[in-house]
């Protein structure tokens, strides 16, 4: 019992990470109908914006690397992650209003591409950290109740609420704020949004800064679990079968697919891997996306599709 | 000014259903097949063959086949590598598992299990499209990472997980030297080309066509969804499938599961969009485009006298494949071989504007 609840615990902190690379992706695509396939580049740049410039602002501005610097170089990372949705915005999807959704998802490929090879060549490609403070040490909880108790990392814990609070922000941003309805508004119809005033540029560069910022959350928390390195850009397509799961209009549909997937791949690998050969983490989200998608194809809390002709 | 069709009259219907209706053409392209027939192999090098030549023909092939199913009947996949790995995996299990059996009956064997494969995961596309479809498809391309990796019967029992095509002949035609695999791939890729284009401008390429185009109303004019979409796929993952095989055989020789990455899907995705989705030539044009431009990213430095690191090089090549990709979705979303009919017809009507 103690073992499966460990397990348990691992999936649904490893969850939680998917499901916050998710976020990225419904977030744009609620917004702007576009499906970010550069959310994984995105995070692989913030995170690398985020471990250099905490190594360099110190450097820099002459002070001893601490909290100062820690908060200087969020602030850095953020207003880069800014830019780059500025410059996206700009160059690419302000010449591609209105155009087939799967115009948009190549395009952001192409954009995936150009940030996956212009982070390392400004940024440099070694594998680097980022300590921005977080405990590592693990701790048992539930002593009381097992023999031994259930060994959890502290840091999932803060990486959790973290996670929790962005979604909550998140959340309310869109369903009660100004910004938050003209965002709405420009994913249901670019071009009704556009003819009732709502200025579809800066609609999509707030948009995609907001991502970026996900990213830079993202990438923080990973990044000081994993370190900082190509494969991190890789998440991101642990993270499909994620939106697909909770269904790509729902930011709780995020978090709730998130966990289901962390928690089925753990248990999956656990009990169902040595039976057909391990190593089945990568394959088993897929399968459980595609199974529930041929059953409820706009996922499990999507609104539903509905075709007209 | 020679590119006329002035007094070409067309006096039948064989006539008129031609491929290339116009004099000029089928001369230009019989002078095309010459040249690569008969010059290439007498005049490029062993190097041009195996750096340039072989890996544009299979691209080229491979290219091809997603092009049908993506480019014609609309359905997006970002497994490409997972059906070219079936292939090539399927053809090797036919080489060793059975003696004897010839190198042409293995490579159209690897394209028929990849086709029976592609129609597998193609199942989804019945009920879900576009983007849900996209995601659907990269699932056939993690269970092949996975197969690939991990089950030993795929790779017969090797033990470092890499496989070896061996020896390559025909009939007796022993096929070692770069010049005859290169003879190999141009005749394959010839069949399968000129099979695609007749099969797209017939009844079943119509269909696909107008799935892509809106599927409901096709299924409105009785078009059956589910035979138009599963033959997409199959036809779409038997060329990939032999392509994939052709990769593992000719060029790579020996191969491990990582020569059929999710990047290879990826890179064959970019090829037809800047090649030009739903055009044969197109695929042909992006193929070379991106086995090209690597070259020339490694020349220019050195003509220009600057040095490049490898690895500077390959960010480079990274974010300049990256930035055409959005260029040609914005400028010209049908590609290369848009510019191409573009050009000709300037040309036929040159020197008048219209």
């Amino acid at each position: 019992m103690g073992f499966f609840l460990e397990t348990l615990f691992g999936g649904l902190m490893t969850g939680m990470l998917y499901a916050l690379v998710a976020l990225g992706f419904v977030l744009i695509f609620k917004a702007s109908g576009v499906f970010n396939f550069a959310q994984g580049a995105m995070v692989l740049f913030a995170a690398l914006a985020m471990a250099r410039f905490s190594e360099w602002i110190p450097g820099w501005l002459g002070m001893a690397p601490g909290v100062l610097s820690v908060l200087l170089a969020i602030v850095v990372s953020i207003l880069i992650m800014v830019g780059v949705a500025w410059l996206i915005e700009r160059l690419a999807l302000r010449h591609l209003v209105n155009q087939e959704p799967i115009t948009l998802l190549m395009a952001t490929l192409g954009i995936a591409y150009l940030l996956d090879g212009f982070g390392p060549m400004i940024f440099g490609s070694a594998v680097y950290s980022i300590n921005v403070g977080m405990p590592k040490d693990p701790v048992f909880i539930l002593e009381g109740m097992f023999e031994g108790g259930v060994l959890v990392s502290l840091e999932d814990f803060y990486a959790a609420g973290i996670a929790a609070a962005l979604v909550a922000a998140l959340t309310v941003f869109f369903q009660f704020t100004k910004t938050g309805r003209a965002l709405r508004a420009v994913a249901d119809d670019h071009q009704a949004a556009q003819s009732i005033g709502i200025p579809l540029a800066r609609m999509w560069v707030i948009v995609w800064s907001v991502a970026g910022v996900v990213a830079l959350v993202v990438g923080i928390i990973w990044g000081s679990k994993l370190g900082v390195q190509y494969s991190l850009s890789l998440v991101a397509l642990k993270a499909l079968p994620v939106v697909i799961l909770g269904g790509l209009t729902s930011l709780p549909g995020a978090i709730i697919g998130g966990l289901i997937i962390g928690v089925g791949e753990k248990l999956s690998e656990v009990y169902l891997g040595p039976m057909i050969g391990g190593g089945i983490e990568n394959w088993f989200a897929y399968g459980l996306a595609l199974a529930l998608l041929l059953v409820r194809p706009q996922g499990l809390f999507g609104e539903k599709i509905i075709d007209r002709v | 000014m020679f590119y006329r069709e002035n007094g070409q009259f067309k006096t039948s219907y064989r006539a008129d259903q031609q491929i290339f209706p116009i004099l000029q053409d089928r001369v230009a392209v019989l002078l095309l097949l010459a040249l690569a027939f008969v010059a290439v192999p007498l005049l490029a090098s062993d190097y041009v063959f195996q750096a340039v030549l072989i890996p544009f023909l299979i691209m080229a092939l491979g290219a091809l086949g997603l092009n049908i199913l993506v480019g014609y009947c609309g359905q997006i996949s970002l497994g490409t590598g997972a059906f070219m790995a079936v292939g090539a995996y399927a053809a090797f299990n036919f080489q060793v598992r059975f003696d004897g059996m010839p190198l042409l009956v293995s490579l159209l064997g690897g394209g028929l299990v990849a086709m029976v494969f592609g129609m597998v995961f193609g199942l989804p596309s019945l009920r879900i499209r576009g983007l849900y479809l996209a995601v659907a498809t990269l699932a056939a391309q993690f269970f092949m990472d996975w197969l690939t990796s991990r089950a030993k019967w795929v790779t017969n029992n090797s033990s470092s997980g890499s496989v070896s095509a061996g020896p390559l002949s025909i009939a007796g035609w022993k096929i070692d030297t770069p010049m005859e695999k290169y003879l190999l791939c141009l005749a394959i890729l010839c069949v399968l080309a000129l099979a695609a284009k007749n099969l797209v401008r017939s009844a079943i390429g119509r269909e696909w066509m107008a799935i892509r185009d809106m599927d409901v109303a096709a299924a409105v004019i009785g078009i059956r969804p589910m035979y138009a979409k599963l033959s997409a796929f199959g036809v779409s993952s038997f060329i990939v499938g032999v392509a994939g095989a052709l990769w593992g055989f000719v060029h790579l020789g020996a191969w491990e599961p990582a020569a059929f990455s999710i990047d290879r899907s990826f890179q064959l995705l970019f090829m037809i969009i800047i090649g030009g989705l739903g055009s044969i030539v197109g695929s042909l044009f992006g193929a070379a485009f991106f086995v090209l431009l690597p070259l020339f990213l490694n020349y220019v430095p050195h003509w220009l006298g600057l040095p490049l690191s490898t690895a500077t090089a390959t960010y480079l090549e990274h974010m300049i494949f990256g930035a055409l990709i959005v260029f040609f979705l914005i400028v010209e979303p049908h590609g290369l071989a848009r510019l191409w009919s573009t050009a000709r017809q300037k040309l036929r009507v040159w020197p008048f504007p219209h």
